[in-house]
């Protein structure tokens, strides 16, 4: 329990409460504001990357607290039903102690007739909105996501409670031989015991299986992580609680290119500009970038791709918008050396000096000199 | 024409009087060498033939057929020394040459140039057929005043082997005439006449005919009756290509139960297509620039008889024939008309033979020409006339007569359009008459727009000419320009640089003229006069103005409807919502409903009060 105090996070059902309690403060506000004869309005925070601020001392993109006001006239009485109707399903949901994912909710609003939802991104939104306005977690709010939060290999014993008995349960993440843990939804209620020296989260699976089939973790004494792509919640509060609860360092090994940097690599260590009421905690400040760098692509003469059109884009964007970027110069130097060069690597070129030069040669380097490493 | 050396003086006067001799048989009328630049084209064309033709035959004869007669070749007068004269470079001698030089037929000339009309593929005969038939039974009927009933049928006897027949029940055409009208090109009665018309110069219906012939080797058939008491006659008629005379084959009379009109029926080779060029499209359009006109039509494929319903029993006015005006005369013409004119002095022949001209007109044209108005205008001499001719369009002079127009009305526009096509709204224009190079002409604009028409696509362009519509050569048209030349977003529709407007409309353009000025014998495409031009740009915003009120409150109204109906259906979700969250009883859910709709509903009428 203590565990839980440190991260900073309530236990769900103290939150749900607050939650409730917003919720109704909420509804009594528009109710009041109607019989008054007057429009209702809400205030939802903008999430975007324009309305984040980054602070390297704090660690994470924070909101700006630009709010669009949404007023309730004519033209957006179909959203502000819509918005009204999924708190409500979200306070039904907290009652019951029940759990919808973003899915689940998007059929239960086809019960809702001419508000229904006709496809699932549109209720996304609105739920992301919600979240924003009441500034919890989704999960919070009875919510959870599909997605998978990304699996885990190596000295690590992860201490979870079996859902009938209550009883501890030593998950052994040594014992999962060529297969892996697989980081649940919720991480909140998860406790550590680990000796590793730092945890290195990887972006595809491919590179994952290798270095899991070739025991990398014992030969490094550190602990695997696999995002596949862009980190979930869970996969980023994952991380973030297993290297606040051991203090140990979070390399990061990921494509060279402005997907890797800007999308994977960024939203891992300071969140994104979607859920930026949230990234306090969904983010892991201590991550470095161990690469590959641009500088890698020259140094270990990699085989290249020319960057696509969408990569140049996201470059010049990242240099352009992105507060986390631009506060670095070492980065806003590193993706201007990739757009000079004008090409990509993955991870996997690495396999032209052989397919376990990664192993044998490439990490050994590169962990020699973590004070190298991208901020 | 190189090898027809006349060393006589005066060539001018000598062609064109040679010309004016065999005019009277070809119909070269007065208007000819202006209005119709084919017939000159027809002329060297022949000649030109002539030097290659094989067949070594001369017609010299002033009395045969129409054609160019070829100069006599003169003797040869400077001596050759007859060494010079063996050797083998000089292959040809005038004598030689003349020997082959002959005369072409029209028929022959057409047969070989038959995309000149119109015939040149398949699809397009069999469409120019039809619609040659068309054009002269709705000409005929109103000139008889006869409301048309036009029987239209199409029967495919093979892949690409077509009997096409079209019926009505006009005043029918007398026994004598039967064969040459039919037999026998540029023949007819309106190439004469300055008044507006659908045909103009009496090829059509007769080259179809050819064309018959010529693919399938069947004569056209023509069944005429004139009057109920008389007897209709029969007959099966080819044409002689060589002489471009009539031949009949069979002549005989025949029961037919249609007290008075015409059938023709031509076989011939064809393709028979739908869509835009399609002779479906043709019988819609003709339908509904004509909805005085009632047709059935039978065609391949189809599943019995398709009826245009007649929409109107009013007949257009009958277009009066005028005088030539004269603006737009050319010089030749100018000349056979003074020659021909039975007026015996200048000023009166000026008055008598042009619409417009007045006496103090005629004495000023002859003061600014230097030409006494008592002199005789059959002796006038080239140069004399060619002052006359600069005189002419240096004096003015008022604008022709409108009442030879007969526009279709925006009425019977209207009448037209709504019966074919089914949609929202509809507007039509007629604007007042105006005037090209002496021509006067006039132009009709209507839309029909929305309703089932579709709305992403390009609009439907429906271009007229003098009542027929005009279904190839979209582009090269002067209503096209005109219509391309319109910033149509400013009338509310999409339109994308140097494109047709898009949305659900059907375009309707009409241009009724005594002479309408097409760009090629088929009659596809109107030249772009500026005078035409602008006249089509000031009827193509006025309608457009109208559309575009249409469009702008009909948005309004949608958008208002749009609003209102968002109340009705999002409101209630509001109140369930919260009875959800704060556990409202029925009653106050009720009031919350109320109440929130009155806020919506009064901020909705202080919005729409502000635009």
């Amino acid at each position: 329990m203590a565990a839980k105090k440190a991260s900073g996070i309530s236990p769900a059902n103290a939150a749900g409460k607050n939650v409730l309690r917003a919720i109704t403060t909420t509804a009594e506000d528009v109710q009041r504001k109607i019989m008054a004869r007057k429009k209702p309005t809400m205030n939802f925070p903008v999430r975007s990357l324009a309305n984040v601020k980054y602070q390297p001392q704090r660690g994470f993109f924070e909101i700006a607290g630009r709010k669009k006001e949404r007023t309730l006239t004519v033209n957006t009485v179909k959203t502000f039903a819509q918005t009204l109707r999924m708190i409500a399903l979200s306070k039904e949901l907290i009652q019951n102690d029940d759990i919808a994912t973003k899915r689940e909710a998007y059929y239960v609003s086809k019960n809702w007739e001419d508000a229904r939802f006709s496809e699932q991104p549109e209720s996304d939104t609105v739920m992301d909105d919600v979240e924003a306005f009441f500034a919890v977690n989704r999960e919070q709010l009875g919510f959870i996501p599909e997605e998978k939060g990304g699996d885990v290999a190596g000295k690590l014993v992860v201490l979870d409670r079996d859902r009938d008995s209550g009883k501890m349960l030593r998950i052994d993440c040594t014992k999962f031989g060529s297969g892996a843990y697989s980081i649940p939804i919720s991480v909140e209620t998860l406790d550590f015991e680990t000796s590793a020296s730092f945890i290195l989260v990887i972006e595809t699976a491919g590179m994952f299986q290798r270095l899991v089939k070739h025991n990398y973790w014992k030969k490094a004494d550190c602990i695997l992580v696999s995002m596949g792509g862009v980190p979930t919640r869970a996969c980023r509060r994952f991380i973030r609680r297993l290297a606040d609860f051991k203090k140990i360092p979070v390399y990061v090994f990921v494509d060279g290119d402005p997907y890797g940097i800007t999308n994977i690599y960024r939203t891992l260590k300071v969140g994104s500009g979607n859920a930026a009421h949230l990234n306090e905690y969904f983010c892991v400040p201590q991550a470095k970038f161990l690469g590959i760098t641009p500088q890698d692509i020259v140094d270990y003469k990699l085989p290249t791709h020319p960057l696509k059109d969408v990569d140049i884009k996201r470059a010049r964007d990242a240099i352009k918008n992105d507060p986390f970027i631009r506060h670095y110069k070492e980065w806003v130097h590193a993706i201007e050396h990739l757009l000079r060069m004008g090409v990509r690597a993955e991870q996997q070129a690495l396999a032209k000096h052989g397919l376990n030069y990664v192993i044998d040669t490439y990490l050994p380097e590169k962990l020699r000199h973590p004070e190298r490493f991208l901020p | 024409m190189g090898r027809c050396r006349s060393g006589r003086r005066n060539p001018i006067i000598r062609t064109k009087s040679k010309a004016a001799k065999s005019s009277a048989k070809i119909g070269l009328s007065k208007q000819a060498k202006e209005k119709m630049p084919l017939q000159l084209n027809l002329l060297e064309a022949a000649a030109e033939q002539g030097k290659s033709a094989d067949h070594a035959r001369s017609h010299l004869s002033a009395d045969s057929a129409q054609s160019v007669a070829v100069e006599p070749p003169e003797l040869p007068v400077s001596p050759v020394p007859t060494t010079r004269q063996t050797r083998s470079e000089r292959r040809e001698t005038a004598e030689s040459m003349a020997s082959r030089q002959r005369e072409i037929s029209v028929s022959e000339f057409f047969t070989k140039n038959r995309h000149l009309l119109g015939f040149d593929n398949p699809q397009k005969a069999l469409l120019t057929t039809i619609k040659e038939a068309v054009d002269n039974s709705l000409d005929a009927c109103e000139e008889a005043g006869i409301l048309p009933l036009l029987k239209v049928d199409i029967n495919q006897l093979a892949e690409d082997r077509f009997r096409v027949s079209v019926e009505d029940n006009g005043p029918g055409i007398v026994k004598t005439q039967i064969p040459k009208i039919f037999g026998k090109l540029l023949y007819g009665s309106k190439f004469h006449t300055l008044k507006q018309a659908r045909g103009q110069q009496g090829i059509g219906i007769s080259a179809a005919g050819m064309y018959g012939l010529l693919t399938t080797g069947k004569s056209i058939v023509v069944t005429s009756r004139t009057d109920p008491g008389k007897p209709a006659h029969y007959y099966e008629i080819q044409i002689d290509t060589r002489k471009n005379m009539p031949q009949v084959i069979i002549d005989k009379i025949l029961d037919w139960d249609a007290p008075h009109g015409i059938r023709v029926e031509i076989e011939l080779i064809g393709t028979y297509k739908k869509g835009r060029h399609s002779i479906d499209d043709y019988i819609r359009q003709t339908a509904i620039a004509n909805p005085h006109c009632e047709i059935h039509y039978n065609f391949p494929g189809g599943e019995g008889t398709l009826h245009f319903p007649r929409a109107s029993n009013a007949l257009p006015l009958e277009p009066r024939e005028i005088k030539p005006h004269p603006y737009g005369i050319e010089l030749g013409a100018l000349i056979k008309m003074m020659k021909e004119t039975p007026a015996r002095q200048l000023g009166a022949a000026l008055q008598r033979d042009f619409s417009r001209v007045s006496a103090r007109v005629a004495e000023e044209i002859c003061r600014v020409a230097d030409l006494r108005p008592s002199a005789n205008p059959h002796t006038i001499v080239v140069n004399e006339a060619e002052r006359l001719h600069k005189a002419i369009n240096s004096v003015k002079i008022m604008s022709p007569p409108t009442n030879c127009l007969s526009p279709i009305g925006e009425e019977q526009i209207l009448a037209g359009l709504k019966k074919e096509i089914k949609a929202s709204y509809y507007t039509a224009i007629t604007r007042a008459p105006s005037v090209y190079r002496g021509n006067p002409f006039q132009v009709e604009v209507a839309m029909a727009y929305g309703g089932s028409l579709p709305g992403e696509e390009l609009i439907d362009l429906l271009r007229f000419a003098n009542r027929v519509p005009l279904q190839y050569q979209q582009s090269a048209c002067a209503i096209t320009k005109a219509v391309l030349g319109i910033e149509w977003r400013s009338y509310g529709l999409s339109q994308s640089k140097g494109a047709l407007p898009a949305g659900p409309l059907a375009l309707f353009v009409h241009i009724a003229s005594v002479w309408v000025p097409f760009t090629s014998e088929s009659k596809e495409a109107i030249a772009p006069y500026p005078e035409i031009a602008r006249e089509l740009r000031l009827a193509l915003q006025e309608c457009g103005r109208k559309l575009a009120i249409h469009i702008r409150a009909h948005k309004r109204a949608a958008e208002e409807e749009k609003k209102k109906s968002y109340i009705e259906k999002y409101i209630p979700h509001i109140g369930i919502a919260l009875r959800e969250i704060l556990g409202l009883t029925d009653k106050a859910e009720t009031e919350l409903v109320a109440a929130l709709k009155l806020v919506l509903e009064r901020s909705r009428s202080k919005e729409s009060s502000q635009e």
